[in-house]
């Protein structure tokens, strides 16, 4: 399956999504124009992962800020990630960022996902 | 006497490179100044949900009125706060119903307002503009303060709407 690599800008996240090496990861800033259409190559490679995914995936979110426009594709992404077996979410805040913790003890009341909480 | 010092103003034309510029001269102002990250932080969401929103409605207006395109964006700093401040011209209709929303949820308590965001992200979808409807709600959620509002009068159907979101640092 093919890798998505993008480098994190001032106003995109950095994203790494690399089944053959078991990581999954979308960190950093995510305040884009348009979420919707930024995310949906996102969302379109998930789907297809969850054609044949691997026996468990640990998702890493370690967001240092994002936007409500981009909160509602992050659950759109969530969502797509329970529809796969054995998945586990791992939220990353900031050790002094409670809105970030509280966002994703938010995001984890919406969806059946387990989610473990890490500080950096 | 609390001192009061504007950080920026930004009068014009409002797209998301300006956004980008405008975001970057306030955190390196709050980074020079020695802000705490947590309150840097709940100032950079106020300020993007500010800007993104006038971005986003900013070709709502009669485009032949450069005046009625004129919106603005203010960041000051009083000793014990931040104050983020936003205004753009909108249509009556689109006046009501903005007081309708403020007040509603400036009538919320902190636990009320997690409902209404959690509500809202579940059941909307964004709208052609792309917003996710959580802006208001977020700004007030991200301050713990009401959020304050005007609309002044300008004349053949058009209101100046400001709204005012205060951060406060301690």
């Amino acid at each position: 399956m093919e890798i998505i690599n993008l480098e994190g800008t001032e106003d995109t996240p950095k994203i790494l999504l690399d089944k053959g090496n078991g990581i999954f990861e979308i960190s950093g800033r995510s305040l884009p124009e348009d979420s919707a259409e930024f995310y949906q190559p996102i969302l379109d490679w998930i789907n297809a992962y969850g054609e044949d995914p691997n026996p468990e995936t640990s998702f890493v979110f370690k967001l240092e800020y994002f936007n409500t426009a981009s909160s509602k594709l992050i659950l759109d992404v969530l969502s797509a990630l329970e529809e796969i077996d054995n998945v586990t979410i791992n939220w990353y805040f900031h050790e002094d960022d409670e809105d970030m913790e509280e966002a994703g003890e938010e995001f984890s009341e919406l969806v059946e996902i387990p989610f473990e909480f890490n500080t950096y | 006497m609390l001192s009061r010092n504007l950080i920026l103003v930004y009068e014009g034309e409002f797209t998301q490179e300006i956004t980008k510029s405008v975001l970057a001269m306030a955190e390196r102002n709050m980074d020079s100044m020695g802000e705490e990250s947590s309150i840097k932080r709940k100032v950079f969401n106020v300020m993007v949900e500010c800007l993104q929103n006038i971005v986003k409605h900013s070709d709502d207006f009669n485009p032949l009125s450069a005046k009625r395109n004129a919106a603005i964006f203010i960041i000051g700093k009083e000793d014990d706060r931040y104050v983020v401040t936003s205004g753009n011209p909108v249509d009556t209709d689109a006046a009501n119903s903005l007081k309708i929303r403020i007040d509603e949820i400036n009538g919320l308590d902190k636990e009320g307002l997690k409902k209404m965001y959690k509500d809202i992200i579940k059941t909307n979808h964004l709208s052609n503009k792309g917003g996710a409807g959580l802006g208001f709600v977020d700004m007030a959620r991200k301050s713990g303060q009401k959020l304050e509002y005007d609309f002044e009068d300008m004349g053949e159907g058009f209101h100046f709407f400001s709204i005012t979101t205060t951060i406060l640092r301690f």
